[in-house]
């Protein structure tokens, strides 16, 4: 963990960008995304499909780099650090900033060596057995699983398995966690679950929440960013930030029509 | 819906005389004559290998060398280690090799140019007559070390198995889900850190079945040892000399005029075929475990 990084953790705003727009080679995926994210807790990306929700979530974490033709200007910062300086190296940025993805993808190992797979990568040397523990308690996985964490993860239901990736995800003792529709495989119980979970989660963690379901919004998160998309002359289809803001305010008053018609159903 | 188009039901009885009923009547016998006929190779050299070698079967030909033309008895004990030995070195000298390039291919240079060249010539590599892997052989190591040896043959064998084991091996790692990828990379492990820890052990098993049916092929290669191994009727001494091997053996001894040897040939024959068995039974039981 480089100390640059380190110091990023202690300040208020856990994220800011400043006009950041993303590309895809000539392809402006979205434009001018200029948002702070607040420290300890949830804030939920809402908007139709195909607007840049996951694209901007996969920014805070650079899993973007993974696509070859990916590119931003603008900036990104994680507390005062520019994420994407030159000297930043993203393997340090992963882990520092964990994800949850929609699907659930525990590896095929046991349930213990899914915990304990990034603090072994990290040389964690402390006391394992106690760490996997605590993770899964902090996942509430820890009861339906203790007495069989050598089985392997891939048996477990999906919201078990889903709540086995986020243990594995704070199990490395990240400062945020990013989720990318975390729920849209899951069955409502299980769905439910995992949102009472988050509100005990935001207490050690700041979440970020890319989120189709609505309610699910306006339930479980802080503040909220509504996206759309619209196209340009060229016909390209571009997201954007409609509107930012308090979840309270983002669903009962809205100041933008389109954020309006958006979370009264009327389209989406 | 008009009820009178529908006053009466359909007539949906079988009509065994219809044109499109007796068409597939007729081709169902067709294809399950075909898959017969496709079988009778099989069977036959099966129940000819074990009608005719059974018979010569006992402990000793595990543990006798050859006999002296004429003489009854012996074994080819010299050739089944011989063979062991030569498959080993094969073994030592491709997979690692293979394994290394398909991770090269499936992992790091994934739908690059460079990966579709590779592909391109490795499968031109495996379409070269094993005879021409020989004589390469024998001219790259015999003839600069001066002596016929197991070393050459096991190079042949190893020149022989690597486009198998590059191929099933990197048709293994692309087909681990692109997921775990992602989940590892996002948990902070750099991109040798998730091969090595999370692709390659998921993979594993598709990758030892792809070895192993590598392994029993090239146990059975009588081209590529000819001129590399060559024989002897000696146990094994050294790597670096004239090595028996059991496809040289039945080579040998099938046409050779008498009949213990070509009693040992068919013997050599069923075991190689119980040898080329087991190994593929071994590959299934691997990959089932999991």
């Amino acid at each position: 963990m480089t100390s640059e990084l380190q110091n990023a953790r202690k300040t208020d705003t856990v994220f800011r960008t400043e006009n950041l727009n993303i590309y895809y080679g000539d392809f402006l995926a979205v434009r001018d995304v200029s948002i702070e994210i607040p420290k300890n807790k949830i804030t939920a990306f809402i908007g139709p499909s195909g607007c840049g929700k996951s694209t901007v979530l996969r920014c805070f974490n650079r899993l973007n780099d993974l696509i070859k033709t990916f590119h931003i200007d603008g900036k990104l910062f994680y507390g005062d650090q520019d994420l994407y300086a030159a000297e930043i190296d993203p393997v340090e940025v992963r882990r520092q900033i964990g994800m949850v993805f929609q699907k659930p993808n525990p590896f095929p190992k046991s349930i213990y060596d899914n915990i304990a797979f990034g603090p072994r990568l990290l040389g964690y040397k402390g006391d394992m057995d106690e760490l996997v523990e605590r993770s899964l308690k902090q996942a509430a996985l820890w009861d339906d699983v203790k007495d069989k964490l050598k089985e392997m993860g891939t048996d477990l239901s999906g919201g078990q398995q889903q709540r086995l990736c986020i243990a594995r995800a704070i199990a490395v003792q990240p400062d945020v966690i990013l989720m990318d529709e975390p729920c849209s495989s899951l069955d409502p119980i299980s769905t439910l679950k995992v949102e009472d979970l988050l509100q005990e989660l935001k207490e050690k963690y700041t979440i970020l929440i890319v989120t189709h379901n609505m309610q699910q919004a306006s339930r479980a998160s802080d503040r909220t960013a509504f996206f759309n998309v619209e196209a340009n002359a060229k016909g390209q289809r571009t997201g954007y930030i409609v509107e930012y803001d308090r979840t309270e305010v983002i669903f009962q008053s809205p100041q933008e029509q389109a954020t309006q018609a958006y979370v009264s159903g009327r389209f989406g | 819906m008009a009820s009178s188009e529908f006053a009466t039901a359909p007539n949906m009885k079988r009509s065994p005389t219809s044109p499109r009923t007796l068409f597939s009547s007729v081709m169902t016998v067709v294809t399950f004559v075909c898959a017969a006929l496709a079988l009778i190779p099989l069977v036959a050299v099966l129940s000819y290998v074990l009608i005719n070698g059974a018979s010569s079967l006992r402990l000793s030909v595990f543990t006798e060398l050859p006999p002296a033309p004429g003489l009854t008895g012996g074994g080819f004990g010299n050739a089944l280690v011989g063979t062991l030995l030569t498959v080993g070195i094969a073994s030592i000298l491709s997979i690692p090799f293979g394994v290394m390039a398909a991770i090269f291919l499936a992992e790091f240079y994934r739908d690059t140019k460079l990966a579709e060249t590779i592909n391109f010539l490795t499968n031109v590599l495996s379409g070269v007559p094993s005879i021409v892997i020989g004589a390469f052989a024998y001219a790259l190591v015999v003839l600069s070390t001066g002596t016929f040896s197991a070393v050459a043959g096991g190079f042949a064998l190893a020149v022989l198995m690597l486009p198998t084991i590059v191929r099933t091996a990197t048709e293994s790692l692309e087909a681990v889900p692109r997921d775990f990828r992602q989940a590892a990379i996002g948990l902070g492990a750099t991109r040798f850190q998730t091969t090595l820890q999370i692709v390659l052990p998921a993979a594993l098993p598709a990758i030892i079945t792809g070895v192993m049916l590598a392994l029993a092929r090239a146990a059975g290669e009588t081209a590529p040892i000819l001129f590399t191994a060559s024989t002897s009727r000696y146990w094994v001494r050294s790597v670096w000399e004239p090595t028996a091997t059991m496809s040289r053996l039945v080579f040998d001894f099938a046409t050779a005029p008498y009949k213990s040897q070509q009693e040992l040939a068919w013997v050599g024959s069923l075991v190689l075929v119980a040898l080329v068995l087991a190994t593929s039974i071994l590959s299934r039981w691997v990959v089932r475990k999991r």
